[in-house]
């Protein structure tokens, strides 16, 4: 952690911007002062809080991300590949990074436009809009699959007229990526609004003032002001969709090498006591969970960066 | 360039004459979609790779390619009545075929289309202890002993589950002389002992033998010998009780959807298959009792000698089972305080 606090920190430090808080200058300010008791609580109190948390973190998220790194290699590099290139994995980890693809789109165009809407304008509905977005993070993923389940499923609402037309949605990639877009709704949206507000349309005013059009207005000063939080938000998006099981679960149909996202098949796997196999797809979760932080700390600073 | 265009334009015409006139002597890509319960995976895998090596010998220009899904019994019925397109369903019982009969999938006489109640293969439920028996397992008295956890699925979501309790059901009849009332007693006591309900299978298994929680699993005869193969046999022993169920898991092709999709014919091969020599042996093989006597002979020495009963002769049917036991607000809500 404290390595990537570093890099930031020197990338930062690049941008010419000074003062900034970041974690290596308070550790150099530690450092000289260590020895004088700046604090009052005694020494004990503090080594005692911080293995305490150190533990926890430990023992909650880095024995388990170390766990499934060890059982993916347990039986060496050989069995480790073999299970990544094995026909129904490769599928899975196909359709994960189809669906992944579709709903970051879709979601980044959603949040964009919902975003832009919600803050720069005035219009009946919006706190009802704003609430609707955030939606999907207290509603239970399951919930939202069964869902589309009633709408769609040969029982449901559209059952009619999707048989008429041949359609297949539930049991299929239509359903699985509705599934996905679902959970993964707020994401976009609900980091751009809040800048977008704060940032208020003054920017905007003075473009078309000085004879920007809509178009032009949007591209050149109202994306640049939120590409850090957009790029934040879709990362976020992507890390949702490439993980997501209950919601997918219930609309998969779990048939193999056909409907099974990553999540499923590591499940399957798991199941048919296939463990290295299992933790080898499981480890490809892990990674890009990894990826995710590392970009999101670099994200993190460029946003507190233009923040200032 | 305008030579180039017509060109094309013929070859592609003709290539698409060649497609049709190959679609014509029934050269084909057929896709089949197999909805199966837990425990089969292995099973169908097996099945698959030899169904499609039988099929190529009469049909050498066709390619077949048969895929499979998994789960819980009566919630892989849920998925093909909401439109899951299974040409075929191989479940854990008949119960749940029929629910999807029911929905006008197919018809309602299905049981009868195939021989010996179009259950191919048969199986039972046995105990799964671990190694040296160290609580001394050996019928089903000893599951309602205090103390001792027992590892079931629920039978609300699982076949096996269902096909579990009515085992315990039928023993416990059979040794009080057919007093319900003393079943349900006994019943009870067991499900007392049964704190974890997982929702299938394989899913009560993983909790038996990877979170090693509980003495005993009630599993189906295939599954635990699996777990014995695949983990290990220093670690669980196979107890097979005094009496137990014939459980009898059927297969049936889905009407509606081989209609719609002109599969009918390859889907009924892939069920006549199983009852094939070469079919039994694959049951057999994967611990399935196979109906076939000559198949059965051959691989006596397999499966333990028990008493079994069937679920006409002590429930009258699933139908009746199902309704009495395992419908809201039935026995097994009942006992368990639901």
């Amino acid at each position: 952690m404290n390595a990537l606090d570093q890099t930031s920190g020197h990338t930062v430090a690049h941008g010419a911007s000074e003062g900034l808080p970041s974690a290596l200058e308070q550790s150099h300010t530690y450092a000289t002062h260590r020895g004088r008791p700046v604090r009052t609580e005694p020494r004990a109190v503090r080594i005692v809080l911080t293995v305490i948390a150190l533990a926890f973190v430990g023992l909650f998220i880095g024995l388990p991300l170390v766990t499934v790194f060890y059982e993916a290699f347990k039986r060496g590099w050989q069995a480790y590949v073999a299970a990544l290139v094995a026909p129904d994995a490769l599928a899975a980890i196909q359709l994960t990074l189809i669906v992944a693809a579709i709903s970051v789109v879709a979601n980044l165009l959603f949040g964009l436009v919902a975003a832009w809407s919600i803050a720069k304008f005035e219009f009946p509905g919006k706190t009802f809009l704003i609430t609707l977005i955030d939606l999907p993070f207290s509603v239970s993923p399951v919930v939202a699959g069964l869902v589309y389940v009633l709408l769609f499923g040969s029982q449901g609402l559209f059952a009619a007229y999707l048989q008429a037309w041949d359609i297949k949605i539930i049991f299929a990639l239509p359903g699985i990526v509705l599934a996905t877009i679902f959970v993964t709704f707020p994401f976009v949206a609900r980091e751009l609004i809040p800048l977008m507000q704060e940032q208020g349309t003054a920017e905007e005013e003075a473009a078309i003032s000085l004879g920007a059009s809509g178009l032009s207005t949007f591209f050149r000063v109202t994306l640049p002001n939120v590409k850090w939080a957009l790029l934040y938000g879709v990362l976020l998006c992507n890390a949702r969709a490439m993980g997501e099981f209950g919601a997918v679960s219930v609309v998969s149909g779990h048939v193999r090498g056909l409907t099974n996202t990553m999540p499923l098949h590591i499940e399957i796997l798991y199941n048919e006591y296939q463990f290295v196999a299992s933790f080898a797809v499981a480890s490809l979760l892990a990674l890009l969970a990894l990826v995710t932080l590392i970009a999101k700390t670099i994200l993190e600073h460029r946003l507190a960066e233009e923040d200032r | 360039m305008s030579s180039r265009r017509t060109f094309l334009r013929a070859g592609l015409a003709a290539a698409t004459a060649l497609a049709l006139s190959a679609g014509a002597v029934a050269a084909a890509d057929i896709t089949l979609l197999n909805v199966s319960y837990d425990p089969t995976r292995e099973l169908y895998v097996d099945v698959n790779k030899a169904f499609a090596a039988e099929w190529a010998k009469s049909h050498p220009t066709d390619t077949v390619k048969i895929n499979q899904s998994h789960g819980g019994s009566g919630k892989q019925a849920r998925s093909v009545i909401d439109g899951l397109e299974a040409d075929v369903v191989t479940l854990a019982l008949a119960y749940d075929i029929d629910a999807i009969a029911e929905r006008g999938y197919l018809a309602k006489d299905w049981q009868k289309r195939l021989p010996d109640n179009a259950s191919p293969y048969t199986s039972t439920i046995v105990f799964l202890v671990r190694k040296g028996n160290p609580k001394g397992i050996k019928d089903w008295d000893d599951l309602v002993k205090p103390g001792i956890k027992v590892v079931t699925p629920n039978p609300k979501t699982s076949g096996g589950a269902r096909w579990n309790y009515l085992g315990a059901w039928g023993y416990a009849l059979k040794k009080n002389g057919g007093d319900e009332a003393k079943a349900k007693d006994f019943v009870k006591a067991l499900f007392k002992n049964a704190p974890v309900l997982d929702t299938g299978a394989r899913g009560a298994t993983v909790t038996f033998v990877e979170r090693n929680i509980g003495d005993v699993l009630i599993a189906w005869e295939n599954e635990a010998y699996l777990s014995v193969n695949e983990l290990g046999p220093d670690k669980f022993d196979i107890i097979t009780p005094s009496v137990s169920i014939l459980a009898e898991p059927p297969v049936a092709v889905v009407d509606k959807v081989v209609d719609k999709k002109g599969t009918r014919a390859i889907s009924e091969a892939y069920l006549k298959f199983l009852y094939t020599p070469a079919g039994q042996e694959i049951a057999a093989k994967n611990y399935y009792r196979p109906r076939d006597e000559q198949v059965a002979a051959k691989y006596k020495d397999k499966f333990a000698k028990v008493d079994l009963f069937t679920i006409d002769q002590v429930f009258g049917g699933w139908q009746k089972a199902q309704k009495t036991h395992f419908s809201d607000g039935g026995v097994f809500d009942q006992i368990t305080g639901n």
